[in-house]
């Protein structure tokens, strides 16, 4: 992280300035995942494994094409399969590529007590610093998505790191290297946002998909991950891709208003019975009520 | 030497000087010790994770990881002093209308015009207050807090459990702050031989009929108790 410290632009509870927050010229990088193209073959989850070195774990099947129900602490990436029935009757399997969405307002981060363990480069990635993480799981809280996943072992969490290591070197992440389709691009922002809204033309305009359209969820500032749907209206279908993701409100009210409040409270209460103790003293001033112990007249 | 004759008026280890009053069994004291200093590692931790401007407080704790370990197990020692405590003083803590009146002239005892006061039992309604919102809080407090102790084993569907606990818990810590504040003001600064009647257990008679009128009536009948 050393060399990474003036690419930061937020970091979790930390007091005090950002050290990189406007300091870098970077452009934001994405993800597109056009899922309209994607055929489950799950090459992006091994690569993530690959490059990652995470240690194996048990798959489960479930007669579906999807490797296992959720992702995990060493699955950072996973296929989400969903045999989905139109509204002719037809059946679609839709395959959504799941993993970390890098918030532009990351819920993880905001709700996150320990200095360092979440931070945001100025490109945009959110990664977990481990070794400032402290294992609350106040980030699984945080998150809309359900991506952070606790180990039990080494209390701490983890997450898709969007390959920060492989993009501060000019690299694509591991996972869009291995997408046979060419549904996976990498990229800037505004890129591939441009080449998401074409695709999306395209799909209403030429493949009879009338809905299809980009999600870029605007409730959590725009993520750094962005699909292509067949029917942007309902991406609950895409194995529970939420429809209006947003900072759960009690964790807005907690580390908003309620932090406020209770930081006014707790200095104005201890400067009121300060200012008390100043003007009517104690109860009784006189030695009567205190305890006479050896060597004293009771 | 003036713990030297007897007969004492309660077991050796609750036995008190002459002239003073018993106000706190052993019993009672090591209950409130264990609630009280178990709540300040609680909250000294819990502040920490409150406000990156006091994350100072669990680095100086030994570090976030400890203090994220051992703050629940802590706190599961406070829930047990708080419940404890509940079985020692439920019954002594009932609302009364006198209470209520308590209330009602609290700005006298604020300015310290005790003798304006309703008549006080045991304990003033400001004490059944604090008890009764440790208590509250207090089951509050472990209900969220287990919850949050093990978020990874919430399933998603239950997500709504998290997001309430979040809330609740940090709400109910501040309102104990609150009463601690107030709890430990009293008792240290404006009531003189408060503070030592929770270690050696006894106050002198002049504090029970000053602070505590009616209690000192039970004990004794109206008629004060010859020295």
């Amino acid at each position: 992280m050393s060399q990474e410290t003036l690419r930061i632009q937020k970091i979790s509870a930390h007091a005090g300035a950002v050290p990189g927050e406007g300091t870098q010229r970077e452009f934001q990088v994405c993800k597109l995942i056009d899922t309209t193209t994607c055929i489950g073959c799950k090459a992006c989850e091994v690569a993530c494994m690959e490059w990652n070195d995470l240690p194996f774990g048990q798959t489960v099947f479930d007669n579906t094409y999807q490797t296992m129900p959720d992702t995990r602490w060493n699955y950072w990436n996973l296929i989400r399969f969903n045999e989905h029935e139109t509204e002719d009757g037809t059946l679609m399997w839709l395959m959504r590529k799941d993993q970390c969405m890098h918030c532009a307002d990351p819920g993880c981060l905001a709700a996150c007590p320990s200095d360092g363990a979440i931070v945001q480069y100025t490109n945009g990635i959110v990664d977990f610093q481990q070794a400032n993480c402290i294992g609350c799981g106040y980030c699984i809280t945080g998150c809309p998505f359900n991506i952070p996943k606790f180990n039990s072992e080494t209390k701490r969490v983890y997450k898709c790191t969007l390959c920060a290591d492989r993009v501060s070197e000019g690299l694509e992440p591991a996972c869009i290297k291995s997408c046979p389709t060419g549904c996976l691009h990498f990229g800037s922002k505004d890129d591939m946002k441009y080449l998401a809204e074409t695709r999306a033309k395209q799909l209403r305009d030429h493949y009879n998909f009338p809905k299809a359209g980009v999600y870029d969820p605007p409730g959590v500032g725009g993520t750094g991950v962005i699909y292509v749907l067949h029917d942007v209206t309902e991406p609950e279908n895409y194995g529970g891709l939420p429809k209006d993701p947003h900072i759960p409100l009690t964790v807005k009210l907690w580390k908003g208003p309620l932090k406020w409040l209770g930081n006014l409270a707790m200095v104005g209460g201890l400067i009121g019975l300060f200012v008390h103790y100043l003007r009517f003293g104690p109860k009784s001033r006189d030695e009567e009520f205190e305890t006479k112990r050896e060597g004293e007249q009771p | 030497m003036t713990v030297t004759a007897p007969p004492y008026r309660e077991h050796p280890a609750q036995a008190v000087p002459p002239g003073r009053i018993l106000r706190y069994s052993f019993r009672e004291r090591v209950v409130h010790w264990l609630a009280a200093l178990s709540y300040i590692y609680c909250l000294l931790t819990g502040l920490a994770f409150w406000s990156p401007w006091l994350f100072w407080l669990a680095i100086a704790l030994g570090g976030g990881q400890i203090s994220r370990m051992l703050h629940p197990w802590i706190g599961l020692i406070f829930i047990a002093g708080v419940l404890q405590m509940y079985g020692l003083w439920a019954r002594q803590m009932g609302i009364t209308d006198d209470d209520r009146a308590w209330f009602r002239s609290m700005r006298y005892y604020i300015r310290n015009e005790d003798d304006k006061m309703p008549p006080v039992g045991r304990y003033n309604a400001g004490q059944k207050l604090l008890f009764w919102g440790f208590f509250v809080c207090g089951i509050l407090l472990f209900l969220s807090g287990l919850v949050l102790w093990f978020p990874e084993y919430i399933p998603w569907s239950l997500r709504w459990l998290r997001y309430t606990a979040i809330l609740i818990h940090a709400s109910s810590a501040l309102l104990t702050i609150g009463l601690f504040l107030i709890h430990v003001y009293m008792g240290v600064f404006a009531e003189r031989g408060a503070f030592d009647s929770v270690i050696y257990g006894d106050v002198t008679e002049d504090f029970a009929k000053r602070f505590h009128p009616a209690w000192y009536k039970e004990l004794f009948g109206s008629a004060p108790r010859r020295k």
